[in-house]
């Protein structure tokens, strides 16, 4: 059988596709393996990629850092379904017996991983936010938070192969891709069948606009909660956003309540977030909620009390009332983009 | 239509504490509940009982407290509950804990049909997402992730059709059965419990099942031996160091925000209010 030498471990990444379309989250997690790598004498990183007709993934691949990509392209893949993604991955795992194996943390995603650590029957570490190889030992150490963001856990997996680990999207950095790159596809057949899968996608509701809310990949978010006061409330939070090119966040008490679409949620159960800009208008910052955006590269919290946990997090605090400070931040970004015809508004 | 649920006692994550000085999990006087996606799992198992008939089994493995969880379930109209107690179950990874459920399922179909195997979305505690896809792997039965609606239940056919969630909209699946889904809170609301089901909660007691009766899991399968994962270490998160904090007032309020457009600029989160940075920072 392979016998895999010392000098030659993979480090495996799933490259996340639909519809012909890279997860960025995989380019992400490229990095991440770069990043074992070096702590790994002799590993290559490595991209695995299923699906119909998206070889041109593997090319992007290669810019972002994998050697090689392991490809099944099958009609029978046109649509993500977990049965035959699920054999195909245990089968390449099987042949190839990477070393670790990394998978983004996506609704689609954390499923898929423990469909092929079921079937491998090897460890896998959910939704971790740091990735490091355990100086000693030379495994994968991987770290995520537990008890809804109140504790840390660094977990192992000694034995079993291979080590594999769900990262979410924005909980590391995007690397820059290369200009020139290159490598090596490996085409592998799938295996199985249209007729040995169970399941159809009768119909796809595609998400309306208003759902249809990028906050993993925004560059400023403005987001409201309690204290906002009401639904109504987060129009002038949208203003703001829309203003400084921004989408609209939420914590979970106002998305529970109905105010806002789950879809702008931030926190631990629902996006983790990497904006530039994080603007906490009566946000209390309760730990779920700081998970998923402390991140940011720069936090403003406005809150009336000053005891409030965000501004544990935040580079700026303002303690008053949000309906005081964004209309004036409303007022003052719109004089500063007056002085700046070029720039503003709505752009990418 | 028989619905398997499976269920955890979880803490109540959102009332856990940090002991600053030891850095451990608070435990005490922290209230376990039922996971809240597994409560909406075994609203959706009463709902299609009560138009189609049949019976809803509900099923965990935890510690001998869990029977509490058992005890609620069986208010909401549950029928049969069964608690898979051993102290041989302990530290179980979510390999081993899959292994455990999908053998206790595989008893609980020699003994009479199983439709729809339910699970919560990923419990509050440990967040893995992972228990359901590994059952639903370990059983061979077709698995739908995120579930918020079954839109329609053939039982003569054995098929349904269900919307699941994902990042880009709903897809809606046509699956025979018996399949595993794991649910969104959507799937189903959770009413209050009708005094019937309260009484008959008041004398129920729930089935106990240990790691060698009547299921004899296999030993190295199960807890700590048939876990590959084990926790190297466990810490708080560091705290990030706080920046500074203002306290805005009526007469302060226009300075304090162009000074905090100042900083937003200065820290490059703003492409057109960089200028204005370096504008306001040659003029200071």
């Amino acid at each position: 059988m392979t016998e895999m030498s010392q000098d030659n471990q993979r480090i495996w990444v799933y490259l996340e596709q639909e519809e012909g379309q890279a997860h960025s989250v995989s380019w992400e997690l490229l990095g991440a393996a770069h990043r074992l790598a070096a702590d790994l004498p002799g590993s290559v990183v490595e991209g695995v990629l299923l699906g119909h007709n998206v070889a041109h993934i593997a090319e992007e691949a290669f810019h972002y850092g994998a050697s090689r990509v392991y490809l099944i392209d099958d009609p029978v893949l046109q649509v993500y379904r977990n049965l035959p993604y699920g054999f195909g991955l245990s089968n390449l795992v099987k042949k190839y017996q990477p070393e670790i194996f990394l998978v983004g943390a996506t609704t689609l995603g954390r499923g898929l991983a423990s469909v092929i650590a079921t079937r491998i029957q090897t460890g896998l570490t959910a939704d971790c936010t740091e990735l490091a190889i355990d100086p000693d030992k030379k495994i994968l150490a991987a770290t995520r938070p537990t008890f809804g963001g109140n504790l840390m856990a660094t977990i192992l997996c000694r034995q079993h192969r291979p080590q594999m680990a769900t990262v979410r999207p924005r909980v590391l950095p995007l690397p820059q891709p290369l200009a020139q790159a290159g490598g090596e596809i490996i085409r592998e057949p799938l295996g199985m069948a249209e007729a040995e899968v169970a399941v159809r996608l009768v119909h796809f509701m595609p998400a309306d606009a208003g759902e249809r809310v990028n906050l993993e990949y925004a560059e400023v978010i403005v987001a409201g909660g309690r204290g906002v006061g009401d639904p109504a409330g987060f129009k002038l939070l949208d203003e703001l956003a829309g203003l400084l090119g921004g989408v609209v966040g939420a914590s979970r008490p106002v998305v529970d309540a109905g105010w806002i679409s789950y879809a702008h949620q931030v926190g631990q159960t629902g996006k983790t977030v990497r904006p530039k800009l994080y603007i906490a208008a009566g946000i209390s910052g309760a730990i779920q909620h700081r998970v998923g955006m402390s991140g940011a590269n720069f936090i403003l919290a406005i809150n009336t009390d000053p005891n409030a946990s965000i501004f544990q997090v935040a580079d700026l605090g303002l303690v008053g009332d949000l309906y005081q400070v964004i209309p004036e931040l409303i007022n003052q970004v719109k004089t500063a983009q007056q002085s700046q015809p070029l720039a503003g508004g709505r752009h990418a | 239509m028989h619905s398997v649920v499976a269920i955890k006692q979880v803490p109540d994550t959102s009332n856990v504490r940090i002991n600053p000085e030891t850095g451990t999990l608070i435990r005490e006087g922290v209230p376990a509940i039922i996971n809240p996606y597994d409560a909406h799992a075994v609203e959706l198992a009463v709902r299609l009982k009560e138009k189609f008939g049949g019976k809803v089994t509900v099923l965990t493995m935890g510690p001998p407290k869990a029977t509490e969880a058992i005890i609620e379930c069986i208010e909401q109209g549950a029928d049969r509950g069964i608690v898979i107690t051993d102290r041989k179950f302990a530290a179980a990874d979510t390999l081993a804990t899959s292994y455990v459920l999908a053998r206790a399922i595989e008893a609980i179909q020699a003994e009479e049909p199983v439709d729809l195997l339910l699970f919560g979305k990923q419990a509050i505690d440990g967040d893995t997402a992972q228990v359901g896809p590994g059952v639903a792997t370990r059983l061979g039965v077709p698995l739908l992730t995120y579930a918020v609606a079954v839109e329609s239940f053939d039982p003569a056919a054995r098929t349904a059709l269900v919307h699941c969630k994902t990042e880009r909209g709903i897809e809606v699946w046509q699956t025979p059965l018996p399949a595993l889904l794991t649910v969104e809170k959507e799937i189903a609301s959770i009413g209050r419990a009708p005094l019937p089901n309260l009484i008959k909660a008041a004398h129920y007691q729930p089935e106990i099942w240990t790691s060698v009766e009547p299921v004899a899991f296999e030993p190295d399968k199960i807890g700590i031996k048939g876990s590959p994962t084990i926790v190297g270490k466990a810490f708080t998160p560091p705290p990030k160091k706080a920046g500074e904090t203002v306290q805005v007032s009526d007469i302060s309020l226009k300075e304090i925000v162009a000074d905090a457009l100042h900083r937003i600029g200065q820290a490059g989160a703003v492409e057109f209010l960089k200028p204005l940075a370096q504008v306001n920072g040659e003029t200071r």
